[in-house]
């Protein structure tokens, strides 16, 4: 750290000092707060989904995957956002700490999203009778993953700089404008698709309404928690290799 | 004055690469007989009946157009890396745009060529009722629009796959999944004009919109993945 102290960034001012300074004393602290509300939300979202909440009765105990898959798929497209509105703001003012925010998203983002794809699996099977169908909603979701998968691999591929972080900004922002776009285009596409189907929200008990907020709520500070981790973890990589680079 | 530059400077890359094409025709020939073979393929890989011919043939079209696409971005913007030519072409005082312009031409140039070319051997080979009346006409704009929204993304993401090593495999990655909406009007739109249907939205009009959404961000977007 002592290393990391005295490296002067691109304009030869020790902003490094600050940043871990900062990152040391605030951080923790960020993290153990999330940590601990996450561990209570999640467990009373735990307790309301398999015990609080009743039964369904068309759909049995499969329903209960709705209360897992709501929320990941949320925070799977918040952190799709995310992504983007640090593309946007990064390429107007490269300010590394958007790039690796950008980059947590990008993790911790598909992390989410792939969680929802195989519970929306497993719930369409027995309700649907198939484990996939090509809807709007589930066809946006999938080229959302497929984007999420290019963006990590195409920064994995480009390795650290400005250019990757630059690079990924511009797919984060065209990804952004496109799974709308894709949305509509597969909706006019499939016709009038029974939608509905996919949002049983029609007239759910008031119990099930309260387990889905909370569900939510826990979710989102799981997300919320784990993307400090990752930030944190983006932070530390990229100072990493600037003191290998200073070293070599 | 300042259009005049613009134009001037985007024919003179764009002339740049017809010619060193012209002499070349690697990626001319390259992508013709790609689009070629996967047109042969689906053949065994479909029972096509006269019965059935209709329904599968554009995609069996699209799906050749595609590969082929991106086989011949990957090689144009890939041969200017190879030799720093990019890196001095983005020395000289040309503006961002013009280039990115003069690149999607050039590639928009080969893919359309292909493509024209293509068409009637697709025809012949599918046994498709394409010559009667205006069906060849009103095809060649659909084919023309799906390869401009293709090639709008696909030199953005070609000129950023290209400092990779991987870039092969990245750029269909990056690029299928940002071409859905224009695969999917194209498509449609093709298939309408084989097997008339009522109740669909105007795919054409469809498949301009997403061009141009496309062009337009491609456009702005492109300065900051050159810049150093």
């Amino acid at each position: 750290m002592a290393l990391a102290n005295q490296l002067p960034d691109a304009k030869g001012q020790p902003v490094q000092r600050r940043q871990s300074a900062q990152g040391q004393s605030r951080w923790p602290l960020v993290s153990l707060i999330l940590g601990g509300l996450t561990a209570i939300t999640l467990s009373l979202s735990l307790w309301m989904i398999f015990f609080y909440t009743p039964v369904d009765a068309l759909q049995g105990v499969t329903q209960r995957i709705f209360y897992f898959h709501v929320p990941t798929a949320w925070v799977g497209m918040l952190s799709f956002i995310i992504l983007a509105v640090c593309g946007i703001i990064y390429l107007f003012k490269a300010d590394e700490r958007l790039d690796w925010l950008a980059r947590a998203a990008a993790e911790v983002g598909v992390v989410f999203l792939t969680i929802t794809l195989i519970l929306g699996s497993l719930w369409g099977k027995p309700i649907w009778g198939a484990w996939w169908v090509w809807d709007a909603r589930l066809t946006a979701t999938l080229i959302l993953w497929f984007m999420y998968v290019g963006y990590i691999m195409l920064r994995s591929y480009m390795g650290p700089g400005s250019e990757g972080a630059r690079a990924g900004a511009v797919i984060g922002i065209i990804g952004a404008i496109d799974v709308p776009i894709i949305y509509l285009s597969v909706n006019w596409w499939r016709g009038q698709h029974p939608a509905a189907q996919l949002n049983p929200k029609g007239d759910l008990p008031p119990q099930a309404v309260i387990t889905l907020l909370v569900a939510l709520v826990a979710i989102t500070l799981l997300y919320a928690f784990m993307m400090v981790q990752a930030y944190q973890l983006q932070r530390l990589q990229a100072l990493a290799q600037q003191l290998r680079a200073s070293v070599e | 004055m300042m259009a005049r530059l613009f134009f001037s400077q985007l024919w003179a890359v764009l002339w740049k690469d017809i010619r060193y094409e012209l002499r070349s025709k690697q990626t001319w020939i390259g992508m013709g007989m790609f689009a070629l073979l996967v047109l042969v393929i689906f053949n065994f890989t479909f029972d096509l009946h006269a019965s059935t011919v209709t329904s599968i043939a554009p995609g069996a079209l699209w799906v050749a157009f595609i590969f082929a696409s991106l086989l011949g971005l990957g090689r144009t913007v890939a041969a200017e890396r190879e030799q720093g030519m990019l890196d001095r072409l983005l020395l000289t005082p040309v503006d961002r745009k013009a280039i990115y312009l003069a690149k999607l031409l050039g590639n928009l140039l080969f893919i359309g060529v292909v493509e024209i070319i293509a068409l009637p051997v697709f025809a012949i080979l599918f046994n498709l009722p394409i010559w009667q009346g205006t069906t060849l006409l009103a095809l060649i704009p659909i084919v023309l629009l799906g390869a401009l929204g293709i090639a709008a993304v696909g030199t953005l993401f070609s000129v950023m796959a290209a400092t990779t090593q991987a870039k092969e495999l990245l750029l269909p990655i990056l690029v299928f999944p940002l071409v859905v909406p224009v695969v999917i009007s194209a498509v449609r739109a093709t298939t309408l004009l084989l097997v008339p249907s009522v109740n669909e939205p105007p795919w054409v009009g469809l498949l301009i919109a997403f061009d141009v959404i496309f062009l337009s961000v491609s456009t702005l977007l492109f300065q900051y993945i050159v810049e150093e």
